[in-house]
């Protein structure tokens, strides 16, 4: 597109700041080439966002944004307020999308000798055939399939260790053509591993066996009743363990 | 949803009448007396009480009806203290306010002589009542046919009150719309012979309606839209904005027109346009719903033009009438109103009532066509009742196949089979059920034959303008309306860039609006133009309400440019 | 974009002096240090930029400018033109708002019997609890007890923390740990299967669980599907509540709710309600920027405020001292404590140290402040942000390759984005805007003054006392979410609810009136903040009732 002969130029407000061509909705609207998020490019132009911000600093999901270029059909896929806009960037938002999500108690969850669990809440899992879609959306750049397969195959360490980084955007479930939702198959398998397959830590039941019986109620008190100046002494002369 | 047994009855005795129908033909055309009764009587038109008498304004006296008066009296939507007109966003020769087929095809003409083009959309590129169009465009164009024929049947369509120069202009220019429009990729139908496939129409004396199927208003559109698109991207001088409908035209210190403010749609931002030169085609009013009809018309149709070219002192002409489609749906409930085009009536079928009988010409003019039927059920009790309270009369669109053979609805009418086939309704073996519809607004602004208004700078081009059509327009004559007086518009638009020089920019005529408004008591009027509908349900609305409205004071676009992101 | 070139001399400093600083121990400043550096540096002792509140339960006490303004707000609501009678929902608890604190009180308010409404303004879950990076304390090891956790807590605080409070908490940390792990959190293990903690700022004791540098959000992620799958737990989405319905027997009864996308309201009403809204940071006081997600505006203060609920400390906010500074687009963002748990220390332009990098928050805080403005050794970016270094390469230096990979995937990940090698580059850190160390005031089951209402989390107050320590925020939204709930619901039991009615709200827009300042103060709650660029004006309502003739039916 020739921009010099674009009759409809912006106003002298913007002249000193360069400015980029960005389509929002495919709406063309002028942000300064300063950086922006997408997210700020947005309430740059105007808008007062509702739907699509939460965290900002992308760990929600919430700004779930696909985009791709007016010279380049590729859809690509990001987070809108870690994104920065390019010239002739075209940005949508789908801060929704329907998928299916099994109901279950994380007492259902409990793992079955040659039983896949995750099969078992997500039977259409096995209709995967490997696209490789759900990979090239995720902007966590996860490897989605592969975990996907472990989930297939039951191998719920593999998924947890995969998928952990994953702020369930639902990207993924919006490009699979089988309608699969790997970012709930793997919470599933996430929380399976973490209430059964993780190593119990005995510190911790001993210790809230100890609380449950009052062990403790005794010096409690006595803190409790402490003067202001008792209790700064003795938070001077308590001990402080090595750091690392 | 199938029809409902509640109307099965009724739709058994269409098809018990139908074979005894098709050989004994049409009734009789309604004679003139008795059409010069019937139409006084039951169209909505002569409701007395749903019109008023404008106070304010250029027709100050004349009358619209209410729900357009209360637009036309409106309040603005801006206040002109708070505009800073040294800040302009855009600066162009022509503006061109909203873009269905008039504001393509003005745009079109105004770029190729040579003028910058900017168009403002309220909603996207081509969202507009043209899409919707099925029928075709008018054309005199064959052998048997001629300008003056076709003048004729313009004039006696409008009851004699258009304006002879506006017929005139639309007949002469009717061909040549056919040409253009066919030379930029529009696929008309044709005939073996390769000549233009024409039907008749109601009210025309020749074969002269040219069509592409009954997509004709989309394939017009398309076409139109992708040429703006391409001569963009071809960096030729003429670009649009969406979703940026003009809320107030711009004057200078010479009373010329000079522009517009535009608002966008979805950020509430104002931008300002200066423009030596301003085409107004925003199209009709069919959302503002009047007399409670539903409508055939885009959810953008609310009469936005009429308001922007009534503050600047503009006549309108021929608006204590409207045209009220015979045939729109009136079932299922999801496409009520939606136009069931003439071209089924032209193709042979006929509008029979409850009992299966007919009781009018299937071609009547459209305002007898309407009341006629308005009259079978209100005064003779022969409509049919649907489960969600409307009433309507069969039109008998099996008669099309077995007058004309197998195919011929598939091949005519593939739009309207595929709509009514979404709801289980087939067309080709069941008759559909039908209502006058809010459909066209016969007057509007007044033109002369180049599309210009009295306002310098000012021009009109499509159903905004008045004047063509006198009080009724016919079938095929208003496609044919947005491409010639589109392009007239956008020569004539092209030629006044040229020569004229703006003056300062003013928002006075606002100001002058404001107090004429005040001295007439009318400050309670709601703002206009009115923009779109509000179809959101009301119940627990509570006015006033702001949920987001207080600026940070902490804003990352402070002083600096951009201070955090 | 990775550093400027402007910026490399400092680094090249940083570098230079990092063999050295790997084993220099810079000690902990004493009590009385503390107290004068904090009262010399930190934004809370400002002279500017607050003031005194006209009206409500806390009038005459100084507050930052912005809350004061969200507490003496005018109600968004008008009384007159609310028809209590048509109630869109009737349950038994109402929480509004639905992080850690609103989750964990939904799951025990089911647990006990109770019929449960989340109203929650954005998504459920979207919170401040998803960009908790750091983790949970819990003195859970044999060489820890919750007495050292309750002492540390106290010291952090300044020895100002309600004790109840503090003990309530100390006391359950190790069952909540316990409570997430069985509905399935994957926290960190060591190789022997115990828990993996870290010691953050103020804490004489290894006692931090966390799940890399993603706690919060792993435990939103598992809290938000446990909620989806229980029946008798029911959540709304973007429709915060705007204010409280009071009955006439001086009870807490309920709320009207507002669809943020259609502006309709909706009653609510509820034998018990739970306002756990979370934080304030998008009211930016003092001009910082913020950690917290978009919908942290104190709704609840100010709802809370209104029907008589006190405050404690509300004048006390905590500046987190590592948020990132570069690039512009993470300017606020939170980098953990994590990273001076495992090492991470922090530099001026010249490459030294500038305090004991486990200083807890206000007072490390106070020290960059005092860095960057009386001592002039901060760097400046192109924006005009003003930091100074964090070294994050250290970690691996201190604990072995591949730490800080292991141990901050998300940080390496989002700074990775912007060209930033955190392995191999250290990052610009600030103060930022980061926790509300007061609130509302509340016992140790987190009930208010105002019988039938309750404030777990971030927004009740009165645990930390003048300031919180790292992993203490994450512990007191489950501890006191869940007492919460588990009162509420025993309360709905019991309680009659009275006539509805919206009174308190008629007296304090006539509070307004009297004092003559309704028309200068905004509505509260704020909801959202608007960030929306404004160059030119705003106009009418694009829709108007009037323009209504016959609406037609349609389908």
């Amino acid at each position: 597109m020739a921009q010099e002969t674009r009759v409809a130029e912006e106003g002298k407000v913007e002249e000193k700041v360069k400015m980029l061509d960005i389509y929002i909705m495919g709406k063309r609207y002028k942000v300064p080439d300063a950086g922006l998020t997408i997210q700020a490019a947005l309430e740059y132009c105007g808008y007062n966002l509702i739907r699509g911000c939460g965290c900002r600093e992308g760990f929600c999901g919430a700004c779930a944004t696909i985009y791709n270029f007016t010279y380049d059909p590729t859809i690509k896929y990001g987070l809108a307020c870690q994104t920065v806009v390019e010239q002739n960037m075209v940005i949508t938002q789908i801060p929704f999308f329907p998928a299916a999500e099994s109901l279950y108690n994380v007492g259902d969850l409990q793992p079955k000798e040659g039983v896949n669990k995750l099969a078992e809440l997500y039977p259409d899992i096995l209709t995967c055939f490997g696209c490789n879609n759900c990979t090239k959306t995720c902007p966590q750049n996860l490897e989605v399939m592969e975990f996907v397969s472990d989930a297939i195959r039951g191998d719920y360490e593999k998924v947890y260790e995969k998928s952990f980084d994953c702020l369930l955007c639902g990207l993924c479930a919006a490009r699979c053509p089988q309608g699969l939702q790997p970012y709930n198959i793997a919470l599933a398998g996430r929380r399976l591993r973490g209430a059964y397959l993780a190593p119990k830590s005995q510190h911790n039941l001993d210790r809230v066996k100890e609380i449950e019986e009052g062990n403790f109620d005794a010096d409690m008190e006595k803190l409790k009743k402490m003067s202001a100046d008792e209790l700064r002494e003795l938070y001077a002369k308590r001990e402080i363990e090595p750091a690392l | 949803m199938p029809y409902p047994a509640s109307m099965e009855d009724s739709k058994r005795k269409v098809e018990e009448t139908r074979s005894r129908r098709i050989e004994k033909g049409p009734p009789e055309r309604i004679p003139a007396e008795e059409r010069t009764a019937l139409v006084p009587k039951f169209h909505p038109d002569f409701i007395k009480e749903q019109f008023r008498e404008l106070r304010i304004g250029p027709n100050k006296g004349g009358r619209a009806p209410l729900e357009i008066a209360d637009l036309l009296e409106g309040n603005s939507r801006i206040d002109p203290d708070r505009i800073d007109l040294d800040k302009i966003d855009h600066d162009v020769d022509v503006l061109v306010v909203g873009c269905g087929g008039a504001g393509g095809a003005a745009s079109l003409l105004a770029e190729e002589n040579g003028a910058s083009v900017l168009i403002s959309s309220k909603l996207r590129l081509g969202d507009a009542n043209t899409i919707g169009a099925q029928a075709g465009t008018q054309g005199c164009d064959r052998p048997n046919d001629s300008p003056l024929l076709h003048y004729l049947d313009i004039m006696g369509g409008g009851h004699y009150v258009n304006v002879p120069e506006l017929a005139e202009a639309l007949a002469k220019d009717s061909p040549d719309v056919i040409k253009w429009l066919e030379e930029l990729g529009v696929n008309w139908d044709k005939e073996p012979d390769n000549s233009y496939h024409e039907l008749s129409g109601g009210g025309a004396s020749r074969r002269r309606m040219h069509s592409c199927r009954d997509y004709t208003g989309l394939e017009e559109m398309r076409v139109i839209r992708d040429e703006i698109r391409q001569r963009n991207w071809h960096g030729r001088k003429i670009d649009w904005l969406e979703f940026e409908p003009a809320i107030e035209l711009l004057m200078d210190d010479k009373g010329q027109v000079a522009g517009a403010i535009l608002m966008n749609l979805e950020t509430r931002q104002m931008s300002i346009v200066r423009a030596k030169a301003v085409v107004i085609a925003t199209g009709g009013m069919g959302r503002t719903h009047i007399q409670g009809f539903p409508t055939t018309n885009h959810y953008g149709a609310t009469a936005d033009g009429l308001v922007l070219a009534y503050r600047v002192s503009c006549h309108l002409v021929h608006m204590d009438t409207m045209q009220y489609h015979p045939t729109g749906a009136a079932f299922p409930p999801q496409i009520l109103g939606f136009l069931v085009t003439e071209k089924v009536r032209t193709l042979g079928a006929e509008i029979v009532n409850c009992d299966g009988e007919q009781f009018v010409h299937p071609l009547e003019a459209r305002d007898t066509e309407a009341s006629a039927e308005i009259r079978e059920c209100k005064e003779r009790g022969k409509g049919v009742s649907t489960p969600t309270g409307e009433v309507g009369l069969w039109l008998d669109s099996p008669m099309v196949d077995i007058k004309r053979g197998a195919g011929t609805i598939q091949r005519e009418l593939p739009a309207m089979v595929r709509q009514f086939g979404r709801f289980d309704i087939d067309i080709i073996k069941e008759p559909m059920l039908v209502y006058p519809t809010l459909h066209y607004q016969n007057g509007g602004i007044v033109i002369n034959a180049d599309a210009a208004t009295p306002i310098p700078g000012l021009f009109a081009a499509g159903e905004c303008e008045g004047g063509v059509h006198g009080r009724n327009r016919l079938i095929g004559n208003s496609t044919l309306d947005l491409f010639v007086f589109g392009r007239r518009a956008g020569r004539a638009a092209a030629k006044w860039v040229k020569e004229v020089k703006l003056g300062k920019l003013t928002l006075d005529h606002v100001r002058k609006w404001q107090r004429e408004i005040k001295e007439a008591g009318l400050e309670e009027m709601p703002v206009s133009p009115m923009l779109l509908p509000n179809y959101a349900r009301q119940e627990r609305y509570v006015p006033g309400f702001q949920p987001l409205g207080q600026v940070s004071p902490y804003t990352p676009f402070g002083d600096r440019a951009v201070r955090w992101i | 974009m990775p550093y400027p070139p402007y910026m490399e001399e400092s680094i090249r400093k940083l570098e230079a002096s990092r063999q050295r600083r790997m084993k220099e121990e810079i000690p902990l400043i004493s009590s009385d240090e503390r107290d004068m550096i904090v009262r010399k540096y930190h934004p809370d002792y400002r002279e500017t930029g607050k003031r005194k509140l006209l009206l409500g339960p806390n009038k005459d006490e100084t507050m930052p400018e912005e809350l004061a303004n969200q507490l003496e707000g005018n109600s968004r609501v008008d009384p007159d033109k609310v028809d209590l009678s048509k109630i869109d929902y009737d349950v038994d608890v109402l929480i509004i708002g639905s992080g850690g604190a609103g989750l964990s009180a939904a799951l025990l308010a089911q647990e006990n019997g109770a019929r449960v409404l989340i109203a929650t303004k954005l998504r459920l879950g979207d919170s401040n609890t998803i960009g908790a990076e750091g983790g949970t304390q819990a003195a859970d090891r044999p060489n820890d007890s919750p007495v050292l956790h309750y002492l540390d807590t106290m010291g952090g605080g300044h020895f100002e923390n309600v004790p109840e409070l503090v003990w309530a908490m100390a006391r359950d940390a190790p069952m909540a740990i316990k409570w997430l792990e069985d509905l399935g959190v994957n926290w960190d293990k060591e190789t022997d299967g115990s828990m993996r903690e870290l010691e953050l700022a103020g804490e004489c004791r290894r006692r931090v669980h966390s799940c890399k540098d993603y706690t919060g959000l792993e435990v939103m992620r598992v809290l938000r599907d446990e909620v989806r799958c229980r029946d008798n737990i029911d959540y709304i989405e973007f429709e915060p509540a705007i204010e409280l319905i009071m009955d006439d027997e001086g009870q807490v009864a309920g709320a009207i709710l507002v669809n943020l996308e259609t502006n309709k309201l909706s009653p609510v009403r509820a034998k018990a309600v739970i306002v756990a809204t979370g934080g304030l940071g998008r009211l930016h006081t003092q001009g910082f920027p913020t950690t917290n997600h978009y919908g942290a505006t104190a709704d609840g203060l100010a709802m809370a405020y209104r029907v008589g609920c006190s405050l404690i400390y509300g004048d006390s906010i905590q500046y987190h001292p590592t948020g990132a500074v570069y690039p512009l687009q993470l300017v606020g963002i939170l980098i953990t404590e994590n990273v001076r748990a495992l090492g991470g220390q922090i530099i001026n332009i010249d490459g030294e140290q500038v305090a004991c990098n486990l200083e807890p928050r206000d007072i490390l805080a106070s020290f960059e402040i005092r860095e960057c403005t009386e001592r002039h050794k901060g760097i400046t970016t192109s924006a005009g942000n003003v930091g100074v270094w964090e070294d994050i390469p250290l970690i691996d230096m201190l604990h072995g390759e591949g730490t800080i990979a292991r141990r901050l995937p998300s940080l390496v990940h989002k700074f990775r984005r912007f060209n930033i090698d955190l392995i191999h580059e250290p990052v610009l850190v600030y103060p930022t805007l980061h926790y509300q160390n007061g609130g509302v005031r509340m016992d140790a089951n987190s009930a208010t003054e105002v019988p039938g209402l309750w404030a777990p989390g971030e927004v009740g107050g009165g645990v930390h006392g003048q300031n919180r320590l790292g992993g203490n925020a994450t512990l007191d939204i489950y501890v006191f979410g869940r007492r919460a709930g588990r009162e509420a619901a025993q309360y709905a039991k019991e309680v009659k609810l009275g006539k509805l009615n919206l009174d308190h709200v008629r007296q304090w827009q006539k509070e307004l009136e009297q004092l003559d300042i309704a028309k200068e103060r905004p509505f509260s709650p704020m909801l959202l903040p608007n960030y929306a660029r404004q160059p030119s004006d705003y106009l009418a309502d694009l829709y108007t009732e009037k323009l209504q003739p016959g609406l037609v039916k349609l389908a």
